[in-house]
């Protein structure tokens, strides 16, 4: 008995942390999973509840027998979400590519910088990560709507006539996606490329490559492992956004996060939400479990390193 | 080593005026006068007098205030446990599961989160409010944590653990007294993330908060609907202000406390 309790105590620090996400975290993916078989209905909760209490093996199959696929059935014959869907996926490649474009040359630069200047660098690209998410994107706001800074400028330097539009558009919202997730870029591609030894440079250029080869052929690789990462942490995030869509884009711009908090908040239809969420992690499970595999991997190398 | 091409100078003129020339040209135009706010006609405090006095935001602040401080203490707990866990236990049954489950919220888009912690709240018929704002922020601000201290703990020298408990300390004795000071650099860094996270979130919020448990973003967000006002720059520009002083603070705490160490 004594013994049993003391080897209770020693594995609390697994078992509470462990207890605290399985019900916290993955109870809730199963909730979401059978309220998407679930009815829709008018009242609160806006569908009908199954499973709350199960009576017997026939009360089991019965409940199983109200389940509806009608939720999917919507998605697949609305083409609406199919398009919200392709859309999303476009908008966070493309922000992702152009977040890479933008990081990598910085995160180059950053390593490259003065040892002594670093770690003020590296202080400031975490700084907007730091201040709020929503203030970042409101800032745009402000530069891109039509009596905005932007159209102000271009206006002064005669470059336009009139106010473009560039508020509510597609580009908008690639621009707030690429500014809100830049330095989740940044970070982990700087983490790899300081690591990398000045010497194998060196010996690249000794043995006659060009600077612009030994960068392609001895830099470049040696980053992947940085860009892989921080490509996962752009791209995941992006594909689900809700709030840039919904700030910076219109009605125009199709995003599968914003159709979620759609069907969720203004139509009410929890069930077609919940089947929404259940899609969307279907396909994002593959990135995430990809991303996962080489977080682990990275952290074993660095236990047997170190 | 640093051969510093004009190139890389380039690239870091650029990506820092990106990074940076938005948020300035949002705390220089909170101290203009006029309602329109891009058009400049004057210097003037008058923005931050209206928003001192709005009570709406004061609430809201004082409610995310006190989710942040209470989940943030209890997701650095927990993220401590999850790191000890995940750096020293090789193998243990379900670790798949919760390496897993850990690192998963780092990337899971939050309206995912959000919905599901809602739709499980309502299931179990768990009134929205204060609760449920904290449970959440924990659960997402724990993997942060986790991985903040993990990364710490990786590289602490487990034998110092093991003389501790050779000379007669318990096994909790010897983590509090050795590596816990070790680590804490990490932990308050964790707490801190956790802090920031919190303070921060809006999505996750907008999806479980109730009626009484508006936070700042939430309130926030709901104003930014409809447009720019001046009111919202001077937030903005506040909460800028304080977020900065503090993380510059924490920096110049660690370096000095480094070189004394040193």
């Amino acid at each position: 008995m004594m013994s049993a309790v003391r080897g209770l105590t020693r594995r609390l620090p697994i078992l509470i942390p462990f207890f605290w996400l399985l019900v916290f975290f993955l109870t809730p993916f199963f909730i979401v999973l059978q309220i998407s078989f679930a009815e829709f209905q008018y009242g609160q909760p806006p569908y009908v509840p199954n499973f709350r209490k199960v009576e017997g093996v026939g009360d089991f199959f019965n409940q199983l027998q109200m389940m509806t696929l009608y939720s999917y059935e919507i998605l697949l014959s609305d083409n609406l979400y199919w398009k919200a869907f392709l859309s999303s996926l476009r908008i966070a490649a493309v922000a992702t590519f152009f977040a890479l474009l933008i990081g990598y040359p910085l995160a180059y630069a950053m390593s490259r910088a003065p040892r002594s200047w670093q770690p003020i660098l590296l202080m400031a690209v975490i700084l907007p990560f730091w201040t709020s998410y929503l203030i970042r994107i409101y800032a745009w706001k402000a530069i891109l709507q039509k009596n905005g800074f932007l159209n102000n400028v271009l206006m002064e330097l005669s470059v336009i006539t009139e106010p473009l539009t560039l508020l509510s558009t597609p580009f908008a919202v690639y621009l707030g996606i690429i500014y809100t997730y830049l330095p989740f870029m940044v970070l982990p591609v700087y983490s790899s490329l300081e690591k990398i030894d000045p010497s194998y440079n060196e010996a690249a250029r000794d043995l006659g490559a060009s600077g612009l080869t030994a960068f392609w052929r001895v830099t470049v690789p040696l980053s992947l492992p940085g860009v892989i990462a921080g490509c996962f942490l752009v791209f995941i995030p992006a594909m689900g956004e809700w709030v840039i869509p919904d700030l910076l884009g219109g009605s125009g711009t199709l995003m599968i996060g914003k159709q979620l908090a759609t069907e969720l908040f203004n139509n009410n239809d929890w069930p077609v939400a919940a089947a929404v969420a259940v899609c969307m992690i279907m396909v994002l499970i593959v990135p995430i479990v990809i991303f996962q595999r080489a977080q682990e991997s990275d952290q074993r190398r660095r236990q047997e390193e170190g | 080593m640093s051969r510093f091409s004009p190139f890389n100078a380039v690239a870091l003129t650029f990506g820092f005026a990106f990074l940076y020339l938005p948020i300035m040209l949002l705390v220089v135009y909170s101290f203009n006068e006029n309602d329109l706010v891009t058009v400049w006609t004057g210097f003037s405090f008058k923005w931050y007098g209206e928003m001192f006095a709005n009570r709406g935001f004061r609430d809201a602040a004082w409610v995310t205030i006190r989710v942040a401080l209470i989940s943030s203490t209890v997701a650095t707990v927990l993220g401590m446990m999850a790191a000890v866990t995940l750096v020293r236990a090789k193998v243990f049954f379900g670790r798949t599961l919760f390496t897993g489950m850990v690192y998963t919220p780092l990337v899971m888009p939050e309206v995912i989160t959000g919905i599901s912690l809602l739709l499980f709240f309502v299931n179990f018929d768990i009134n929205r409010g204060m609760e449920t704002l904290i449970i959440a922020h924990i659960t997402f601000t724990m993997a942060f944590a986790t991985v903040v201290i993990s990364s710490r703990l990786i590289d602490f020298d487990m034998s110092l653990e093991e003389a501790a408990r050779d000379l007669g300390c318990s096994r909790f004795e010897a983590f509090m007294r050795v590596t816990l000071p070790n680590i804490a650099p990490a932990v308050a860094a964790a707490w801190f993330l956790s802090l920031a996270l919190s303070l921060d979130d809006v999505v996750v919020s907008q999806f479980v908060n109730g009626p009484g448990s508006t936070t700042l973003p939430i309130k926030v967000l709901s104003s930014v609907r409809l447009g720019v006002s001046p009111e919202i720059n001077a937030l903005s520009a506040t909460l800028i202000g304080l977020v900065t002083s503090a993380v510059i603070i924490a920096t110049i705490i660690q370096k000095t406390r480094a070189v004394r160490e040193s």
